[in-house]
């Protein structure tokens, strides 16, 4: 099987691979490039915990190729922070404990930034809708949901 | 696999006449990539659409109609204000497929061409009066949107065919659509029923109509007896009945884990009147 060659942006920096046509965009990320924030929940786009953005729209990475990347601008977890500092989300993340063990968070936080930057004052509701397709088993999804409310809060008064 | 990204309609199409084996055009993936990832459906030959000029646009065409790319996605459509405007049946039809993540990939076209009977946006193109685009070895033709399934999993598309374009009817004044489905949860579900109504009024008379049925049939239904129970009518109790009886009476659903052949004969009628309501209240202009 012949390998393809694809050259894209992840977080910014201009990056390349070799992968075979069937390998998922989320196996790219993972196995080529070693960012492996993204998580394979479910593998059929129905967990979340892939999520990564494609440029700027966000997309579980399990339902992308690794050569639809090709040109394209890749956004994953490992581009929230800003070197040492954490996102709002992720602090509030951290101080309303709203993860356990950690599987669907970084799913959860990339989703949550899309939905703040094209929301920055989202309903409950909103939120709620917006997450749907992120699964949590352990917390219940409560403390998520403040947690991203409490963000978008501090980010408003940031402005 | 072999994968190909092609620049035009007629390479793709080209692509596919030669092509050896199982072949599946890529638009959205959200049903090609799932078959694919769990062994159902593993292609020989996949022919990536989204990179062709134009697969990605919404065009408001110079007479009100709409021209839409096979490869807009569900968010974009649900950002476009004014095709909402036009068409909110149609945009929250397809607005109801999967979560945020499969909205930012999937599309009408391919939600058309998985030919589920099932498919929540298909009602409400049937109803919509929704007409494609197919490109071929033989060049183009067009074709409705109900012509294009023809059984679970099965189309009418030929070897070295594609759909290239879909096109919406203009609005028109007075005119209304809407799409209901039933689900036993809030969200992320497939259709036990689906029903669109697409109609016109003159004064508070329905002049034209057409309603659509999904999940109850192998193929999403154009069901003809159902529109004529309703043209004619100011949509009053009589008329309800008579769509919802017309409604039933085309429904050939099978028994599965999501309902009985009674259930959901049962809720078609029922979502073909509330849907009626809905549209009629949209072509007065008493509901967005």
């Amino acid at each position: 099987m012949s390998r393809v060659h694809v050259t894209t942006t992840v977080n910014g920096d201009e990056t390349e691979f070799l992968c075979d046509p069937r390998e998922t965009l989320l196996d790219c990320l993972r196995d080529r490039l070693n960012l492996t924030g993204a998580k394979e929940g479910c593998g059929t786009g129905d967990c979340g915990a892939c999520s990564v953005t494609l440029d700027g729209r966000l997309v579980c990475s399990c339902l992308v190729l690794g050569v639809e990347a090709e040109g394209r601008e890749i956004g994953t977890i490992e581009g929230v922070a800003q070197g040492d500092e954490l996102h709002p989300l992720q602090r509030k993340f951290i101080e309303h404990a709203a993860l356990q063990c950690g599987i669907c968070t970084p799913g959860i936080l990339v989703a949550a930034k899309a939905l703040l930057e094209k929301s920055p004052d989202p309903t409950e509701e909103e939120v709620r809708y917006w997450l749907a397709g992120n699964l949590c088993r352990c917390t219940g999804y409560d403390k998520i949901i403040r947690a991203v409310m409490d963000t978008a809060a501090e980010m408003r008064e940031a402005v | 696999m072999e994968y190909h990204s092609p620049a035009s309609f007629d390479e793709a199409s080209a692509l596919a006449a030669q092509a050896q084996g199982v072949t599946r055009f890529l638009a959205g993936g959200t049903d090609v990539l799932v078959q694919l990832r769990s062994d159902l459906v593993t292609p020989d030959t996949l022919i990536d659409v989204k990179r062709i000029a134009g697969a990605r646009d919404i065009t408001r065409n110079a007479d009100g109609s709409w021209t839409l790319g096979v490869a807009v996605s569900g968010a974009e459509m649900r950002e476009h204000a004014e095709l909402g405007r036009d068409w909110p049946g149609l945009v929250e039809a397809m607005d109801l497929i999967g979560s945020t993540q499969v909205q930012g990939r999937a599309t009408l076209a391919g939600n058309l061409c998985n030919a589920s009977p099932a498919a929540d946006s298909v009602p409400a193109m049937v109803a919509a009066g929704v007409r494609v685009t197919i490109t071929g070895p033989d060049g183009t033709r067009q074709a409705a949107a109900e012509e294009i399934p023809t059984a679970p999993g099965k189309t009418s598309l030929g070897k070295g065919e594609l759909v290239s374009a879909l096109h919406v009817p203009a609005r028109g004044d007075r005119g209304g659509d809407a799409y209901l489905r039933f689900i036993p949860r809030t969200e992320m579900d497939i259709a036990v029923v689906g029903a669109a109504v697409n109609l016109r009024l003159d004064g508070e008379t329905v002049t034209e109509a057409w309603v659509s049925l999904g999940a109850v049939a192998p193929t999403v239904l154009l069901v003809e007896d159902a529109a004529a129970a309703i043209i004619g009518t100011t949509l009053d109790d009589a008329a309800l009945a008579a769509l919802d009886s017309a409604a039933r009476a085309a429904c050939s659903p099978i028994d599965d884990k999501r309902g009985t052949v009674d259930f959901r004969t049962e809720v078609a009628g029922v979502l073909a009147r509330r849907a009626a309501r809905f549209a009629y209240a949209r072509a007065k202009g008493d509901a967005k």
